[in-house]
């Protein structure tokens, strides 16, 4: 909403919009430009992180901005000690997190698709017992549920005791600890956050349009696609945006099941800043990723707006 | 085409059709007979169970036992997408993702025709339904008469040798309905197509169908034009659906070669032709409201001649409807037409009326 639009609204809908705006504003903006503020001081020399950055000294005004924070993440030395552009460490978590990330959106795709589809395709009377269902895991700690994904897959776990018992293998096979296990775990945790969203948009969704297409030639399959899929866009972005968000800083599941060899963002943030105690560069990692996550996310809605003024033009 | 079965005729044909739903009968036992090129209307009101056999016509319903068959092929275990039959859906059911352009395409890209062709087939189809100038719009920027245009023009597209029509202006107010009957009936007989269509509406039937089946409780009752349905209703369910009726229940006291009696609560009803049927066996008369004449003053006639009080009078504009209480405490509704601007009926409430038919004009009901 841009300014003119904003002086043109009576004050009582200026209220309403505004608490939103000011919520926003304290717990987001803030934290922010305070994180931004942390990001380019040099703590290096034992500074306090909230030391001023402009100060007068002898009648002069020093800026001091260490952007140095910033262009550790991308350089670092080569062999004759020159820094270059490379794969540091910050780097590789930055791409490890999209990596999972996005593997785990695809997999809440593909399980939380039909799960809301038969649900939303479901009798009227059981709908809200199956919804209950998928909300159902949010009544146990979030920590206790992942704890439970290791008795589970841990080496001598319900799993591998299972399939031992079943005499499908005779040794028990590794899987927590990996990505795999990781994996399972983020979909695990996730996946209510794709099927809620999908559910909303086709329970709304008009299911005479899919006797149309089978009345007009389509198979069941090529109306799922041409029809369904098309008109639960919305869904689909909105679930991928809840699952990819905050999997990329997922800290917890990662340090409870994953490996050691694929370090993900969240847990270089921490070491950054419990371990090494270098506050300034554990906030320009989380700077960077937020600009990571924001600016795509910009782009889309501004073209989306505008999509959508030219569709009522 | 010839059709397969040497002994049967028409072009669509239901044997026997039953559907059953858990324990509810909603199709029972129908067979009917459609010719080539026929606007043949399934006409009741809601539950009686025309809705489920369209759908078994078009495919999303499998009927319980019975046969249907399209030119001679029983197409009863084809999928809807096999089938060469399209239909226009009562909400429409346009795509609100894709423009009138792509909705009309459609079903052509399914059959994989090539897009040349595709281009060429929707705009004509476009310029039938005169929307060539909205080919770029979606669904939500037009009207509900043109939308029920394209959807039209959608289900036509792909030339069906079938084209259903579920209730096909139900989605549209009154006036426009009126305007967009005859428009329709003119674009399904400029292309050729065989149509059954569904309607809970009387008057709809009457305007587009060539034949009408009138159903309740999932059995066809009569098969007729709509003049034959409404003149000659074979029992009193059609009587009483199709337009206003007035029945009289009676029994049979004389039956001649060419006329017989009826006894009934207001007296003796002539009839102008023999029934063949034995004295005393119950029949109801029924006679339609505008075939009865009304007057102050006795009429000279001597038969069907009745009397009674003027208790309700209702202005309809081309005619005006009275409602005569006899002095059995019987009430029948009479109907003039008001031929004429200036002219004055004479007849106000509380009046003491005759009123009289003809011999030739009521229908014997014998259940």
């Amino acid at each position: 909403m841009n300014i003119e639009n904003w002086s043109r609204l009576r004050p009582g809908r200026r209220w309403v919009i505004g608490v939103p705006f000011v919520w926003l504003l304290i717990f987001f903006v803030v934290p922010f430009l305070i994180l931004l503020r942390i990001s380019v001081t040099d703590m290096g020399n034992g500074v306090d992180p909230f030391a001023p950055v402009i100060q007068a000294i002898e009648g002069s005004l020093h800026i001091s901005l260490k952007y140095q924070n910033y262009l550790s993440i991308f350089e670092q030395a080569n062999d004759q000690g020159v820094m270059t552009v490379g794969e540091t460490i910050y780097m590789l978590a930055y791409l490890t997190s999209v990596k999972f990330a996005l593997w785990t959106t695809i997999l809440c795709l593909f399980i939380g698709y039909p799960f809301a589809y038969f649900i939303a395709r479901a009798r009227k009377s059981i709908q809200p017992a199956l919804l209950m269902l998928v909300m159902l895991p949010f009544w146990t700690s979030f920590l206790l549920r992942v704890y439970a994904w290791k008795g589970i897959l841990a080496d001598q776990g319900v799993l591998n005791n299972f399939l031992i018992w079943l005499g499908v293998i005779q040794e028990p096979i590794q899987m927590l600890y990996t990505d795999v296990s990781m994996l399972i775990g983020m979909t695990y945790v996730y996946c209510p956050f794709m099927i809620l969203p999908l559910y909303a948009i086709l329970v709304k969704m008009d299911f005479r349009l899919l006797e149309a297409a089978h009345d007009l030639g389509a198979s069941p399959w090529n109306a799922f696609w041409l029809i369904t899929v098309p008109l639960s866009k919305a869904g689909i972005i909105a679930g991928s945006m809840l699952v990819f968000i905050p999997c990329l800083g997922e800290f917890v599941i990662p340090s409870l099941l994953g490996g050691a060899e694929n370090i993900m963002l969240g847990r270089v943030v921490w070491d950054e800043m419990f371990s090494s105690n270098n506050w300034p560069r554990a906030a320009a990692l989380a700077v960077v990723m937020i600009l990571f996550i924001l600016v795509p996310m910009a782009v889309y809605t501004h073209y989306s707006a505008e999509r959508d003024t030219q569709r009522e033009a | 085409m010839a059709s397969l079965d040497p002994h049967k005729t028409g072009f669509l044909l239901t044997e026997n059709l039953v559907k059953r739903f858990d324990d509810v009968v909603a199709v029972d036992d129908v067979s009917i007979t459609i010719q080539k090129g026929e606007i043949f209307a399934l006409l009741g009101s809601s539950g009686c169970g025309k809705s489920t056999l369209l759908r078994i016509l078009a495919g999303f319903e499998k009927p319980t036992s019975g046969r249907v068959l399209l030119n001679g092929v029983d197409i009863a275990s084809f999928h809807p997408y096999e089938r060469p039959i399209n239909m226009m859906f009562q909400s429409f059911a346009l795509f609100p993702h894709l423009n009138v352009w792509e909705n009309i395409a459609f079903g052509l890209k399914r059959e994989g025709m090539p897009s040349p062709q595709i281009a060429t087939r929707v705009d004509e189809m476009l310029n039938l339904v005169q929307l060539t100038a909205y080919a770029k719009r979606k669904p939500h920027q037009l009207s509900g008469g043109q939308q029920q245009r394209v959807a039209l023009a959608r289900s036509l597209a792909k030339k069906p040798q079938l084209l259903l029509l579920d209730e096909p202006l139900g989605a549209l107010d009154k006036k426009l309905r009126q305007r967009t009957q005859f428009e329709l009936v003119n674009i399904i007989e400029s292309v050729g197509v065989t149509v059954v269509m569904v309607t809970h509406d009387q008057e709809e039937a009457m305007t587009m169908a060539s034949r009408i089946a009138v159903m309740s409780h999932g059995r066809v009752l009569q098969v007729g034009t709509p003049k034959e349905i409404y003149e000659c209703p074979i029992n009193r369910f059609v009587a009483d659906f199709i337009g206003n009726i007035n029945l009289f229940d009676g029994q049979l006291s004389v039956d001649e070669q060419d006329r017989c009696e009826i006894t009934t609560g207001q007296g003796i009803m002539h009839i102008a032709h023999g029934i063949g049927g034995a004295i005393g066996m119950p029949l109801t008369v029924a006679v339609r409201p505008e075939k009865i004449y009304i007057a102050k003053t006795r009429p000279d006639v001597s038969v069907n001649l009745f009397s009674g009080k003027v208790r309700e009078i209702a202005y309809f504009g081309s005619y005006t409807s009275f409602v005569v209480e006899t002095a059995s405490g019987r009430t029948v509704v009479i109907t003039e037409p008001n031929g004429s601007r200036l002219e004055n009926i004479d007849i106000t409430w509380e009046d003491q009326v005759f009123f009289w038919w003809d011999e030739a004009d009521p229908v014997v009901l014998t259940q």
